[in-house]
């Protein structure tokens, strides 16, 4: 009697099956509809339309840059955080990391919500009306809040994989301690900037949530576009995901996010 | 004379609470090879980072060229560090990381300017002098070609000449080399140590080593300082620390030995293994002593011509020579020789006065500082012990309410006064089980000594050490109890204060 034997190849099918299912298929369906009309005929009128309308592109524009302030601020504040917990010999850090960390755990809209009453609490303060309409900054406020986090993480992992021995061959050869920064830490933190800025970035571009509470539903965002469209005009909705997938895909590429063989090999050595 | 490069002056160390260097003070010649040997965490490694600036001293003084450093940053000290694991920057390749030093190195330059005065000017290496002083660190490590090479696709040897090249090519006055040839096979080893004593010869700088491999040590330095336990236990040129080593640590970890406990007996005459020896070092008469004889120095003979008579009991060939163990009574004697001999065959022996090596040995007796109990038993070594707390008084007796009544008819209470605990070499017991003895504590050392071993257990808490001897064989960290006799432990007052009632 034969045995059916399992190899590697069939424990893929049930993980190919659903990415044909939930990955391939819905692309395919998006690019159907993005470059069909109303009535299912091949038409570019979706693309003509977005890119001739002023207000989708400075929503991709605005979506972009709060992306990438967000961005820049959340790595601002956790490379010096994460630096500081890789080199600390404390032996109490794990507590101090989970501090950071422990806000994923609380759900999120809540604590939008949360934040949303803060500013509210805040602009009734004397002085400090001007909150109440600081709608862009309110927005990235949040995001930074939120996404904070997902920079850490990867960053603090990253550091503490860095052999010590580098930090002290540095000295030894004569580099002072922002030499050694420079020319040691930040090169070789660098994997886990790409991870932290790809996981910052993105969802930051599409997490219409924050910007619709915070931002009194006067900021929108490319995500938030999608999904009214979705109510409306799927074929426009699609043409939308179709562009944030290409400007996702592009800023991935500029930032070099696909060259996996340069990020590994700070890490692995 | 030499000048001294490097100098510690009474060096102590402390890492939290444990103490890693322990007053340690030597010299280092300029230009010289030395090596830092000792078994892993004698504190080698630590004296070398404490050189190169890495750990600074807890107390004492380094001094370098007379200046002390010992406060210095790494970066302000003219040293240069080969790491044990080579600490290559993975990001940089072959050039980036040899050149590394030099793009940091300020060079202080003389100018004139238009009215004719001179002025200094601190300045960076020039491009051009960069790349030229980088090729010729990498043709000193056979590297040429190797420039653009990324340092993960190179071996294990190459990386490891990187690693030179990166230290040697800023011109340090003194190399530290912190087992660099670890991770190697044994052929590159070999390879490299002969090239690392060229390198040497030919840079003139002063290198230190550290190593754990005792032939390392021999084939390649001018000066060995052996280490163990934070303590330097001997200095002296390879010929010196193995033909004569200072105590038993030293023989026992620098080659073959075979160890005994002897006697003088007389006017450069010993005692061991039940006969006299004509030897050449000079000791009071009676002085108990150990005796180091190198198998090598036992030369093998007819059974009646020899002034030891025994039965081989195992021989093993070892390439160029015979390691033959031959029974002596109840002694064991370890030759080597290029001759073969049959097991069971019947040998003399005999050693000539140069190959019997005395010394003081280091432990005559155990000494603990102790404090008496509400029970009279006495604590001392994480652990208690019963023992007779009247022999404290000369004539005194222990009354039925545990007071002690001294031979005046004097009654005093004994809890909590220290004392010095002493208990003697061959009063010592131990057992595998934890409950048997007085206290608990793992055998830090064994040491053969022909017919018994000697060993020491070291308590977990104070780190106290026992030493005694024992027939039995035990392995090294086994976790055991140590058991005294009541009556062997001796004790004495340390100090006269006691609490009168």
């Amino acid at each position: 009697m034969k045995i059916p034997r399992f190899s590697r190849k069939t424990l893929c099918i049930p993980y190919a099956v659903f990415l044909i299912f939930f990955v391939i298929v819905p692309m395919l369906v998006i690019l159907f509809y993005a470059f069909t009309d109303r009535n299912m005929h091949i038409s570019f009128s979706n693309f003509i339309r977005f890119f001739s309308d002023p207000t989708k592109l400075s929503t991709i524009v605005y979506s972009l840059v709060i992306a990438l302030i967000t961005t820049v601020i959340c790595l601002v504040i956790a490379f010096p955080v994460a630096y500081i917990l890789a080199h600390s010999r404390m032996k109490k850090k794990f507590v101090i990391l989970m501090l950071f960390v422990l806000p994923m755990w609380i759900n999120f809209v809540l604590r939008v919500n949360a934040l949303r009453e803060l500013f509210n609490l805040f602009s009734s303060l004397d002085g400090l009306e001007g909150l109440a309409n600081a709608n862009y900054f309110k927005t990235v406020f949040g995001m930074v809040y939120d996404f904070l986090p997902f920079m850490i993480l990867p960053l603090y992992t990253t550091m503490l994989k860095i052999d010590r021995s580098l930090y002290e061959a540095s000295y030894d050869l004569g580099a002072g301690a922002v030499t050694t920064f420079v020319r040691i830490t930040i090169p070789l933190s660098m994997p886990g900037v790409m991870s932290g800025v790809t996981m910052v970035f993105l969802p930051s571009m599409t997490n219409y949530v924050v910007s619709d509470m915070l931002g009194n539903a006067k900021v929108t965002i490319i995500g938030k576009f999608i999904y009214e469209y979705f109510g409306t005009d799927w074929h426009m909705g699609s043409m939308v995901a179709l562009v944030l997938l290409i400007v996702v895909f592009v800023s991935t590429w500029l930032s070099g996010g696909f060259k996996s063989e340069e990020n590994v090999r700070g890490t692995t050595l | 004379m030499a000048e001294h490069i490097i100098e510690l002056q009474d060096v102590t160390k402390y890492f939290d609470d444990n103490l890693v260097i322990d007053h340690v003070s030597f010299y280092v010649n300029k230009g010289e090879f030395i090596t830092f040997l000792g078994p892993s965490g004698c504190g080698k490694t630590t004296t070398l980072r404490m050189i190169a600036g890495f750990d600074l001293p807890t107390s004492g003084k380094i001094l370098l060229n007379g200046e002390d450093i010992s406060r210095l940053p790494p970066n302000k000290r003219p040293v240069n560090t080969v790491f044990q694991r080579y600490a290559l920057f993975p990001h940089l390749n072959v050039f980036e990381n040899i050149a590394f030093g030099l793009k940091c190195k300020r060079v202080e330059n003389t100018y004139r300017n238009d009215k004719g005065e001179e002025y200094k000017k601190k300045e960076k290496l020039s491009k051009k002098e960069i790349r030229e002083k980088v090729q010729k660190a990498l043709a000193l490590v056979d590297l040429e070609g190797f420039e653009k090479r990324s340092i993960s696709t190179l071996s294990g040897g190459q990386q490891q000449r990187v690693a030179i090249a990166r230290a040697i090519v800023n011109e340090p006055e003194i190399l530290l080399l912190d087992e660099p040839l670890g991770a190697l096979d044994l052929k590159m080893r070999k390879e490299m140590q002969i090239e690392l004593k060229e390198m040497h010869k030919r840079l003139g700088i002063t290198f230190i080593y550290v190593t754990h491999d005792q032939e390392e040590a021999l084939t390649m330095s001018d000066t060995i300082v052996v280490m163990a336990d934070g303590i330097v236990q001997q200095i002296g040129t390879p010929v010196k620390i193995y033909n004569e080593p200072a105590n038993t640590f030293v023989a026992d970890f620098i080659g073959e030995s075979n160890i005994f406990n002897g006697t003088v007996v007389g006017e450069k005459k010993v005692k061991f293994c039940g006969k006299t020896f004509q030897c050449l070092d000079k000791f009071e008469p009676n002085e108990p002593v150990d005796v180091v004889v190198r198998p090598e120095d036992i030369q093998m003979c007819a059974p009646e011509n020899g002034t030891l008579v025994g039965e081989v009991i195992s021989v093993v060939f070892k390439g160029i020579h015979y390691e033959i163990t031959a029974q002596v009574g109840k002694y064991e004697l370890v030759i080597s020789s290029t001759e073969s001999r049959e097991v069971g065959e019947k040998i003399g022996m005999n050693v000539s006065p140069d190959g019997i090596h005395l010394m003081k040995p280091k432990y005559t007796t155990n000494v603990f500082e102790g404090v008496i109990t509400k029970h009279n038993t006495v604590k001392f070594a994480d652990g208690e012990f019963e023992c007779d707390v009247t022999q404290l008084y000369p004539g005194s007796h222990i009354d039925e309410e545990e007071y002690l009544i001294t031979a005046q008819g004097e009654k005093i209470d004994l809890t909590d006064v220290a004392v010095r605990v002493e208990v003697g070499l061959n009063d010592i017991e131990i057992s595998d089980d934890a409950e048997a003895g007085g206290t608990t504590g793992k055998i830090i050392s064994i040491i053969y000594k022909g017919d018994h071993y000697r060993l020491i257990v070291r308590t977990e808490e104070e780190e106290e050490d026992f030493v005694f001897a024992t027939d039995d064989l035990w392995n090294e960290n086994d976790l055991v109890s140590v058991i005294i006799p009541k009556d062997k432990i001796k004790l004495s007052l340390k100090n006269t204060e006691e609490k009168k009632r």
